[in-house]
């Protein structure tokens, strides 16, 4: 199933002022993998994820996805290429319904403009009802959590694991090849965290897309992952199979420091 | 009240006050009497009476304050859980000291003009002022008046706390009646000319103007009768109405609708001139609010220059229909003008929308006040005034000839609102068609949160100038309608005013809400007046501004929604209540495995 090389990151760098929050990184996913960036806080995961989804530009280096170039692309043309994300923070719309939620997510992938829209042609029409059908295929994803009757409520009133869940919907439904999840569990309690892990397996089985996930709930990380890698001040300190990674002493190091009597 | 006692709190005892609120609120009372004595409406407006012979509009404009703010000082705030405390002696007293502060603010006015010559520092003082401030007598006579008129008013707004409901809804709408039939003379007068019930309004009316005591007790009757025995009834359909679902409310929808809008047919032959050419006025503004609706409600783009649309609109249909422009005159009907029309304003939509379309928030709304005012300068200038005409404008602008069958201009007030109602409706429809279609939610998410809807695919500077572009397009048929029924343009028919106000109608009606809208237009431009358009209380029209502010503070604190809210909207701003709502219904959610999780 793996083998095309989907994202492939070389040398890449980003510089706030003098910091920098990336150093020289290179990374590369291939079509079908589950891969999850691991680190302590503040090694710049989440800019890693800003920067691929055309939300930071780089300072040099560059991203390959599918053999070209992202670099510069605004994150719209991004998404459009097919690379989506969620939010470490949920950032839903949430005065929208659930439903209008996933179905926005596929502007992208639909073109019908205001002619269409003034004169309710039949080609508006289709296109409406496959953007509706669609979205309540991705809900439907999620067994019956986001559908029925919640289908027209308003985002803000779900759970705060229903709104994860409805970020992800939404990623799925922008129609990506690569999906960015930005801690997928963080906030759900262990059996709602083991639910979602069996679902990002599926989004790989069933749907085919290829994921790269932030997580710091370390089960979610070994049942999931086909590979780790590991970031800590902006650069790749180790990267391999979860129990590889694990027992990695530099990657010890990071999380918890350097034993006393070895850093004096 | 002893029978109420049940779920209400014992009164309070006639001393047992919030002092600090009382005293507030009564220099507020103060303070704005004395505010808008110094404006000298009381003067301006006392030759218009409402009640003849006891009470003109302008004693009104000051004696209002202490009766509703007496009242709506003993008032609470209910919230869940709270039991209503009875109302009582204690209520009475407070309005009552409310209205006597601001009876002292007013006194303390009198004594000062009485000895200071205040002209230098207040424009609009004039020696009249003190005539009316004193009731034309001693200035002693005429504190002593202040008070007690003071005193005595708020306490009858607080006694009005302590009738019972039905009671208290009675004098209510007497009040809101008698004041609408007396404000509204002049268009009940003009109403009543054609239907022949000029008998009517006779009796009712004093012969040179205002209420007639005998008119006012039977309109009083009338309301009182109406409150007792015909609300009720109404209040079950309007019920019943709502109650409806599913093809059974779409089918009442269209009935309503189909009603109205054969009613808004009837209405300009059952009405005179006057009356029309206020129906019209509205119509322009209904067009333009509705655009800039599109822009600001829909898409969240605060545009603060929307003038220059409405002004690229008039200038095209001036240059290309008038036999006097000055540069380029080919005196093209109306209806091709449109076309072209259509054409230049999205292209000037483009124009102006893509350098400023990529700033945000604050930053926009800025340049867009500048890009405004660029356009108006630009007509005004030397280097086109080639073919606009400078400051003299472009003059002689033919109506609208509609297919050989009538003649739209000016002088026919009634045609010209046809012709404003069929654009009116076409932007209606512009509006309901593209809220509810892939552009319309990419505006929604937009407005949520512009970071989020780019990184969910899409093209934001696109999708917001598509706003601009059809905005300004529904602006320019505001604008070639006016220019036809004006029968010229003229570089100040397009100052940054318009635009303030247009926004203004947008907020109050509603932002993003076709029928707010319109109800803000109606409201707004109906009642007060456009910025040089006449409403119905034209008696206000020096003060049109000072109303506007103040009612726009008002609505910000009291309603920010508008009148008629946008659903989205109201959630956005209300959002406590909203989820408290939701919680109370049980429709918030809860993790099916049964542990809350906490909101981030």
């Amino acid at each position: 199933m793996s083998g095309e090389r989907l994202l492939d990151i070389r040398n890449l760098s980003v510089t706030f002022g003098g910091l920098n929050a990336l150093h020289d990184l290179n990374f590369h996913v291939d079509e079908g993998e589950i891969v999850s960036v691991i680190g302590p806080n503040g090694a710049g995961k989440t800019t890693f994820f800003n920067m691929i989804s055309g939300m930071v530009r780089p300072t040099s280096g560059n991203i390959l996805f599918e053999g070209e170039s992202l670099v510069g692309l605004d994150p719209n043309q991004v998404t459009a290429r097919g690379i989506a994300r969620t939010f470490q923070n949920v950032r839903l719309f949430a005065n929208m319904t659930i439903l209008e939620n996933v179905m926005v997510a596929q502007h992208c992938r639909t073109k019908q403009g205001v002619w269409g829209a003034l004169f309710q042609s039949s080609a508006f029409r289709r296109e409406e009802q496959a953007i509706r059908e669609h979205g309540e295929k991705v809900l439907g994803f999620f067994g019956n959590r986001l559908v029925g009757y919640r289908l027209d409520q308003p985002a803000s009133v779900l759970s705060y694991a229903n709104r994860r869940r409805l970020e992800i919907a939404r990623a799925m439904a922008t129609g990506p090849k690569l999906m960015l999840l930005d801690e997928p569990v963080a906030g759900m309690n262990p059996k709602e965290s083991e639910e979602l892990t069996g679902l990002i397996g599926k989004l790989r089985s069933e749907w085919g897309f290829t994921i790269v996930m932030i997580e710091h709930d370390m089960k979610v990380v070994r049942d999931v992952s086909d590979r780790v890698v590991v970031l800590d001040h902006g650069e790749t300190i180790a990267q391999g199979s979860y129990e590889q990674v694990s027992t990695d002493p530099g990657v010890i190091e990071a999380y918890l420091g350097r034993p006393a009597e070895e850093s004096s | 009240m002893t029978a109420a006692a049940v779920d209400t709190a014992p009164a309070r005892s006639m001393l047992d006050q919030d002092w600090r609120k009382l005293i507030n609120w009564g220099l507020i009372v103060a303070l704005s009497q004395v505010f808008i004595a110094l404006s000298n409406m009381p003067v301006k407006l006392d030759d218009r009476i409402l009640l003849e012979p006891v009470l003109s509009l302008g004693y009104l404009s000051i004696l209002w304050l202490p009766a509703v703010v007496g009242y709506s000082v003993g008032k609470e705030k209910m919230l869940e859980g709270v039991v209503a405390r009875a109302k009582g002696i204690a209520d009475i007293f407070a309005g009552a000291l409310v209205g006597l502060i601001g009876g002292g603010g007013l006194s303390l006015l009198v004594v000062l003009i009485d000895n200071f010559d205040l002209r230098d520092p207040l424009v609009n003082w004039s020696p009249q002022t003190l005539e009316v401030l004193t009731f034309d007598g001693s200035v002693a006579s005429g504190v002593l008046i202040w008070l007690l008129v003071g005193a005595g008013l708020g306490a009858v707004g607080g006694a009005l706390l302590v009738l019972p409901d039905l009671a208290r809804r009675v004098v209510r709408s007497i009040a809101l009646v008698l004041l609408a039939v007396s404000i509204l003379e002049s268009v009940i007068r003009d109403l009543s000319e054609k239907p022949q019930l000029e008998g009517v309004t006779d009796w009712i009316y004093f012969i040179r103007g205002g209420l007639a005591i005998k008119g006012a007790i039977a309109i009083a009757i009338v309301t009182a009768a109406y409150v007792l025995f015909g609300h009720a009834r109404v209040r079950e359909t309007r019920a019943s109405f709502q109650a409806l679902e599913g093809p059974a409310r779409t089918k009442a929808n269209t009935v309503v609708i189909a009603v109205g809008g054969v009613l808004l047919l009837v209405l300009p032959m059952l009405v005179g001139k006057i009356t029309n050419e206020l129906l019209a006025n509205v119509g322009l503004f209904v067009l333009l609010a509705l655009g800039l609706n599109i822009v600001v409600g829909l898409a969240g783009v605060l545009d603060l220059g929307y003038v220059a649309f409405f002004a690229v609109g008039g200038y095209t249909t001036a240059v290309l229909t008038s036999p006097n422009s000055p540069g380029y005159s080919p005196e093209l009907p109306w209806f091709l003008v449109v076309f072209v029309v259509v054409v230049l304003a999205g292209l000037s939509g483009l124009l102006i929308g893509a350098p400023v379309i990529r700033m945000r928030g604050d930053y926009l709304a800025i340049v867009t006040l500048g890009f405004g005012e660029i356009i108006r300068l630009l007509f005004l200038s030397d280097w086109l005034s080639g073919w606009t005409g400078g400051a003299q404008g472009i003059t002689r602008v033919p109506g609208v000839q509609v297919f050989g069958l009538a003649t739209v201009r000016g002088t026919d007030p009634k045609a010209v609102f046809y012709l404003v109602m069929v654009f009116c409706a076409i932007a209606i429809y512009i509006s309901w068609r593209l809220e509810r279609s892939r552009l319309g939610r990419a505006w929604m998410a937009i407005r949520e949160d512009e970071s989020v809807a780019e990184a969910m695919g899409i093209n934001t500077v696109n999708v917001k100038l598509m706003a601009f572009v059809v905005g300004a397009v529904l602006a320019a048929f505001s604008g070639a309608i006016f220019a036809a029924k004006v029968g010229a343009v003229f570089p100040q028919s397009f100052i940054i005013l318009v635009s303030i106000i247009i926004l203004v109608v947008v907020i109050v009606g509603g932002m993003g809400n076709i029928v707010g809208v319109i109800a803000g237009a109606v409201v707004l431009i109906g009642v007060l007046g456009g910025p040089s358009q006449p409403g119905l209380l034209q008696e206000f029209s020096e003060f049109k501004l000072l109303i506007y502010g103040a009612l726009l503070v008002w609505m910000m604190l009291k309603r920010p929604e508008g009148l008629i809210p946008n659903v989205r909207r109201s959630r956005e701003l209300h959002q406590d209540e909203f989820l408290q709502d939701a919680w109370l219904k049980g429709e918030l959610d809860t993790d099916d495995d049964g542990g809350e999780v906490a909101p981030a």
